[in-house]
């Protein structure tokens, strides 16, 4: 009886599977999914290494100094920091003054200490990176209606994250002639610009490293676009993840250790277990 | 419980005595896990994962319980405690990334203890109770995990309990009142945050009362074995200490390795990045995706694309992903093969390696994908395996199929010849029946 019932519940729900695939087979061939621009056009992030990958990692603390600075200089027009505060700057290699020089270069919000209204007051090691924006309808209404997002976890918050900010950063084009003739829909509207990096291909943000030279870089380096987008991804992967290399440089003893306990832990078990093993014939 | 040669408990120093006397806990450790407890000899590794399994959980509560001192269970600071947890508190990110890889790892383990019961027969007569307490079990982990990867309170956080508590709605009448009894409101808010955090606190406590049932009826009829073959005698069996302390105990360290491996050099490698933005009821993530270890059910969940009569394909759907582990329930009464052990089970087994294992890999795999073809037609031919191999190949197979013959007992096994059963070599016991394969 069991077994009936088990078969019948069973053919309720293989045939309601037949049927699906059937519809859903019928449609793929007389109505197959029109292909898209994104499908079609939609790049993977360019292959590029940092000093942070692999499992023996380092951030590059003088390329860090350089990606803070371009977002210093450029980014920070638009987009919050709001997880990071200028104290943890010092991992970058800034002295403590040098930190306290950089915090009172950004205005915070703050009171006056006179009438309590509402003022803005220098920054102090413990404040976090203040807002450009206000609030969001103000940051929609200053970049045609779209949010700049929080760069804090972007390379985090994205597949590949490190890779995807350089190669967004460097993609910028003009839109290809076979992706017009091909979907002519698909045209960029105006006031976005094409990137071919970007999930739907077409973003809010105008190109923002614009040239050689926008910033100038105290340690000499030569500020191509292409160095400052590496020096930008590098500088937001330590904002994502700040406790990389003290993962990564914790993770050796705790594997060798383990590697270590478990081999000694494997022979004692072969040791136990010897006289339990069925004896090899001679 | 247990067999007649088992050790007996004998304390020697007065102190242990006396405790012996007023409170036998150190009785019970020697019986259940001690020198008392008598195992099968020929455990392979499959049988590491039950005491894995119980490392995992012991894990997640300890570095769970930390977390919750430092997380806000607020809509409005939740995903900043946890960015607090990273950056801020000492040794924070390690727990916190030891916390969500240790779910996975939890899962991997369960699963392969699943399919290890499922393929050695271990759901059977006499231990249908301890399959069914572990259902349960599995059950209540889902449950936790779900309500767990919303506390972050990212954009996968949100949207993913959106997508869970909307499949009560696909109920009729009273679906849409039990959609919103369980999130407190119409969407995912902070009383959804503030009752799963708590359910998430508690359900880890009321899976380890249910793992003390499931090991107590697990040593009552004790353990099951790769040949399936009961035990007779006390050459059949070895004390569980020292000698599976010592086999749990090298394999645990061989499995944390692979654990340390994600936790310090891959911790994300899990996760969904979408989670790392902070939750917007406003903007719909391109993909809603649950944590890999739910994308099987996922896929079966979305594989009913088409209304089946007066049934709308929402509801088959939701009704054939819980029935896809309610189904599990019935096995001890699905299966009626008295070989316990697929390796004497010539016919079945090809249906658990070709069919049933590729169909639940090829789930897994569409239940990470985008919701369009081809994933929707292979999640079809996946859950339609799923479906017939439990209910209609399971009850049918174990009906007409003619096991291999079974060794005598478990000694001769792994010895080749059992010395010890008389019985065994006056009936002629089939020495020559080649060892079982692993």
């Amino acid at each position: 009886m069991a077994r009936i019932i088990s078969i019948l519940v069973g053919l309720f729900f293989t045939v309601a599977l037949l049927w699906s695939f059937g519809n859903g087979a019928y449609l793929a061939i007389t109505e197959p999914a029109p292909a898209t621009a994104e499908e079609e056009f939609h790049k993977h992030p360019k292959d590029v290494s940092f000093a942070s990958d692999g499992p023996f990692g380092k951030f590059d603390r003088q390329q860090l100094q350089r990606g803070f600075q371009v977002y210093k200089e450029v980014c920070s027009a638009c987009h919050s920091l709001r997880l990071v505060a200028f104290r943890d700057l010092q991992a970058l290699g800034y002295s403590e003054p040098e930190v306290k020089a950089i915090a009172a270069g950004f205005q915070v919000p703050g009171i006056d200490p006179v009438t309590g209204e509402d003022a803005l007051r220098p920054g102090m090691p413990t404040d976090y990176f203040p807002k450009p924006f206000a609030n969001d309808v103000a940051a929609r209404a200053a970049n045609n209606n779209a949010i700049p997002p929080d760069l804090s976890l972007m390379t985090k918050a994205r597949h590949d994250g490190s890779r995807y900010v350089y190669s967004l950063l460097t993609g910028y084009q003009a839109q290809p002639a076979e992706l017009l003739k091909e979907f002519p829909d698909a045209k960029t509207p105006a006031g976005l610009h094409y990137n071919p990096y970007f999930a739907n291909l077409n973003l809010a943000m105008a190109p923002p490293l614009s040239g050689e030279g926008q910033v100038s870089y105290e340690d000499g380096t030569k500020p191509t676009v292409d160095q400052m987008a590496k020096d930008i991804a590098a500088f937001l992967t330590w904002t994502a993840e700040p406790k990389l290399e003290k993962r990564k440089q914790t993770g050796w003893p705790v594997i060798g250790f383990l590697l270590f306990a478990t081999v000694l832990g494997y022979m004692s078990y072969r040791t136990i277990w010897a006289d339990k093993k069925k004896k090899k014939k001679v | 419980m247990s067999f007649p040669w088992a050790k007996h408990y004998t304390p020697t120093h007065p102190f242990m005595q006396w405790m012996d006397e007023k409170l036998p806990l150190p009785r019970l450790v020697y019986n259940s896990v001690g020198s008392g407890y008598p195992v099968p000899r020929n455990l392979n590794y499959f049988w590491n994962f039950g005491f894995l399994a119980m490392a995992c959980l012991m894990l997640q509560i300890v570095t769970g319980i930390v977390l919750a001192m430092h997380y806000a269970a607020n809509q409005a600071v939740a995903f900043t405690s946890v960015e607090h947890i990273m950056r801020d508190v000492n040794w924070g990110w390690m727990l916190r990334y030891a916390h969500a890889n240790g779910a996975s790892a939890f899962f991997v383990v369960i699963y392969i203890h699943i399919f290890r019961g499922l393929f050695y027969g271990s759901y059977k007569a006499p231990r249908e109770m301890v399959w069914l307490l572990g259902v349960v079990i599995f059950l209540l982990m889902m449950a936790t995990a779900f309500m767990g990867y919303v506390l972050p309170w990212g954009q996968m956080s949100f949207w993913g309990a959106k997508v869970i508590t909307g499949l009560f709605g696909a109920f009729p009448v009273v679906g849409e009142g039990i959609q919103q009894w369980l999130l407190g409101g119409f969407a995912p808010d902070n009383a959804a945050l503030n009752r799963f955090f708590s359910l998430h606190y508690l359900l880890p406590f009321v899976i380890v009362g249910v793992v003390v049932l499931h090991i107590w009826a697990l040593h009552i009829p004790g353990s099951n074995n790769p040949t399936g073959v009961e035990v007779k005698s006390e050459s059949d069996t070895v004390p569980f200490f020292p000698y599976y302390i010592a086999k749990d105990g090298w394999f645990i360290g061989a499995a944390a390795l692979v654990y340390c491996v994600f936790v310090f050099f891959m911790p994300n490698a899990l996760g969904h990045p979408d989670n790392y933005i902070p939750a917007n009821s406003m903007s719909t993530p391109a993909l809603i995706v649950p944590e890999w270890y739910f994308w099987p059910f996922y896929a079966i969940l979305r594989a009913f694309t088409s209304d089946f009569f007066i049934i709308p394909a929402k509801l088959m759907g939701v009704l054939a992903m819980f029935s896809a582990i309610l189904v599990w329930f019935f096995l001890p009464w699905l299966d009626r093969s008295p070989v316990r052990s697929s390796a004497y089970r010539p016919l079945y087994r090809k249906f658990f390696w070709f069919g049933l294992i590729p169909a639940v890999l090829l789930l897994g795999y569409c239940g990470g994908a985008h919701a369009a073809e081809p994933y929707l037609m292979l999640s079809q031919i996946g859950a339609f395996y799923y479906f017939a191999h439990f209910l209609i190949i399971l009850p049918i197979v174990s009906a007409i199929e003619r096991p291999d013959p079974l060794p005598f007992s478990i000694t001769e096994a792994v010895l080749g010849s059992d010395d010890n059963a008389l019985l065994g070599t006056a009936e002629g016991s089939p020495h020559d029946t080649p060892a079982p394969a692993a």
